[in-house]
């Protein structure tokens, strides 16, 4: 029985020993994050404190997601943070959601405090018939109101996405709009109306 | 002062391709600075381009015309070694010329 | 603003006769409009520039460049910038083209790197860099990228590099793997590289420096990664800092026997 073990535990120590001075994998994770923090300085709204890391952020930050119990875990935690509408109020005006939904704008060291942000939804998303220049990151969501209808599931799923995407999907590329305040509760309104009212140009052609 | 110009002339079968890439701003005169100032118009109006002594070819610019223009163009003639000069003048009495040998 | 508007506008117009097949003859019109205007590359002029900063003496040792060592030997620029980042033993560290710049500027003609470090790109000594950056580039354009992964300091470093780019942070959760991290993805029209695969790496690395018609700008690779933290939200990176260098060897390493089109002509 010894000998058995003993072969493959001196075989690892001669494949350690090669790189004589090699870092540790964790002894560059712990060098990068203090890398992220020595490199940076404020600039405008922009503080070097954006470069500490929530601890969502910290598991999402590999090639691969993390394993789906701490997705899971992840994703009941970000549920919680999802301010529902308090007067049951979902929807504004698609007008205005348009506006937000074009505008990239806001948050960078050339943005002034204070500001009304954008929620830069074309970035990354086709949205409407007539916008052209939308980005493919995330999904489709053309015509989006037409095709999911309007249930209370639905409407209530769309607004907990824009509100927190992370609840839905703990590594998911979209920022969580309401809840790192990047939107007010109105724009997410004047949102829910541009993806959801039959007269936005998202549903109707 | 102006910057230089890169001129480019070079012969091939009786004909003279010169291209030319301007150092300009081009200001339009209808744009705005980051305080909402209107940023003055500054644009090339003239160019003249010679071969030796001989003007080839004359032009009116204008502001639609972009930042560090380029200009690009053939004439009948030319033989390696002979000069070919760009010059031109803007709208505020700025003016530059190059010159160089066809190759 | 205004160089790019023409082309958009005759985007625009395909667009609506030809309604879905879009996206693809969108491209196909920035490449071709890329084509129209390679032969007037203005970053020629920031070359010429450069090229006469490098034989200027200048700062207080009122020195030239011309024999500043890019690793290929003093005052050899050909092929250097293909070469780098790379480890220089007269440091100790990894430089790329710009941190070693620096040192050069610092050694030779006494000029402060702070001048640099904390100044306003398209002004002062910055501009200077860019157009020094500017005249380098060129004399790798035709190369191949040949970063030396052999080196444990460039292997410490790309190790480096890979972590500050999964790094999500900042109010919006942002990583440089968000958008360049997969293929065939677009913000607007505008098509990303996956700067995770060779091919994405090779077009993205190997095309800056690069002048940027939409605002007649000459961008150094410095620049570039300044403004993709900009719209991540993150906090400034410090010029030639650690994370910039990590992320560039990362790149460079990724672009390893790719085609150098330096200066590139951008949007």
């Amino acid at each position: 029985m010894n000998r058995i073990l003993i072969a493959p535990l001196a075989l690892a120590v001669a494949v350690l020993s090669i790189p004589a001075h090699a870092t540790s994998p964790e002894e560059l994770d712990i060098r990068a994050r203090q890398m992220m923090k020595d490199s940076f300085k404020d600039h405008g709204i922009a503080k070097t404190y954006r470069m500490l890391q929530l601890d969502f952020q910290q598991a999402c930050s590999q090639a691969k997601p993390p394993s789906a119990d701490v997705m899971k875990q992840i994703e009941a935690e970000q549920m919680k943070t999802i301010k529902w509408p308090a007067d049951g109020k979902y929807f504004g005006d698609w007008k205005e959601g348009e506006k937000i939904a074009i505008s990239g704008r806001g948050l960078t060291w050339t943005d002034k405090a204070g500001a009304e942000n954008g929620g830069g939804c074309y970035n990354c998303h086709q949205l409407s018939h007539h916008e052209i220049s939308y980005g493919t990151i995330g999904p489709s969501l053309l015509e989006y109101g037409k095709v999911r209808g309007n249930s209370d599931e639905i409407v209530k799923y769309t607004w907990g996405k824009l509100w927190n995407a992370k609840a839905y999907n703990a590594c998911s590329n979209m920022p969580r709009n309401g809840d790192a305040g990047i939107l007010t509760e109105d724009q997410i309104r004047h949102l829910m109306a541009y993806l959801f009212d039959p007269a936005s140009p998202v549903n109707k052609r | 002062m102006a910057n230089p110009m890169r001129i480019r002339a070079s012969a091939k079968d009786g004909v003279t391709e010169v291209r030319v890439l301007m150092s300009h701003v081009m200001e339009t005169g209808q744009r705005k600075d980051a305080s909402g100032a209107l940023i003055p118009a500054h644009f090339i109006t003239e160019l003249t381009a010679k071969h030796n002594d001989k003007v080839v070819l004359s032009a009116q610019f204008g502001p639609s015309v972009s930042t560090n223009p380029y200009l690009a163009f053939k004439f009948k003639g030319g033989a390696k070694g002979d000069k070919v000069t760009v010059g031109w003048t803007d709208n505020k009495g700025e003016s530059r010329a190059d010159e160089v040998q066809i190759s | 603003m205004r160089n790019a508007l023409k082309p958009i506008a005759i985007v625009a117009a395909l667009v609506m006769s030809h309604g879905t097949a879009v996206a693809q003859s969108t491209a196909d019109d920035i490449a071709k409009y890329r084509e129209m205007i390679a032969d007037g590359n203005p970053s020629e002029l920031f070359e010429m520039e450069g090229e006469e900063l490098w034989k200027t003496p200048r700062g207080p040792m009122k020195a030239t460049l011309e024999k500043c060592d890019l690793g290929m030997g003093p005052g050899v620029v050909k092929g250097a910038s293909a070469r780098m980042p790379r480890f220089f033993k007269d440091t100790g560290r990894v430089q790329d083209l710009e941190s070693r710049l620096l040192t050069c500027m610092q050694t030779l003609q006494g000029i402060d790197p702070k001048l640099v470090i904390d100044g306003k790109f398209n002004s002062g000594e910055r501009k200077t860099m860019a157009a020094l950056v500017a005249y380098v580039v060129t004399h790798s354009k035709g190369d191949k990228v040949r970063v030396d992964m052999t080196n444990p300091q460039m292997k410490e470093l790309y190790a480096l590099g890979e972590r500050a780019f999964y790094y999500r942070t900042g109010p919006m959760d942002f990583s440089c793997a968000t958008c360049h991290g997969e293929d065939g993805k677009r913000i607007r029209l505008q098509d990303l590289p996956n700067l995770t695969k060779h091919e994405g790496a090779a077009a993205g690395w190997g095309s800056w420096p690069a002048y940027r018609v939409s605002n007649s700008q000459f961008w150094t690779m410095q620049h570039r990664l300044n403004d993709c933290f900009r719209q991540q939200r993150t906090a400034e990176p410090i010029y030639a800092s650690d994370v910039t260098i990590a992320l560039s060897v990362y790149m460079a390493a990724k672009a390893n026997g790719g085609e150098v089109m330096t200066p590139g002509l951008k949007r």
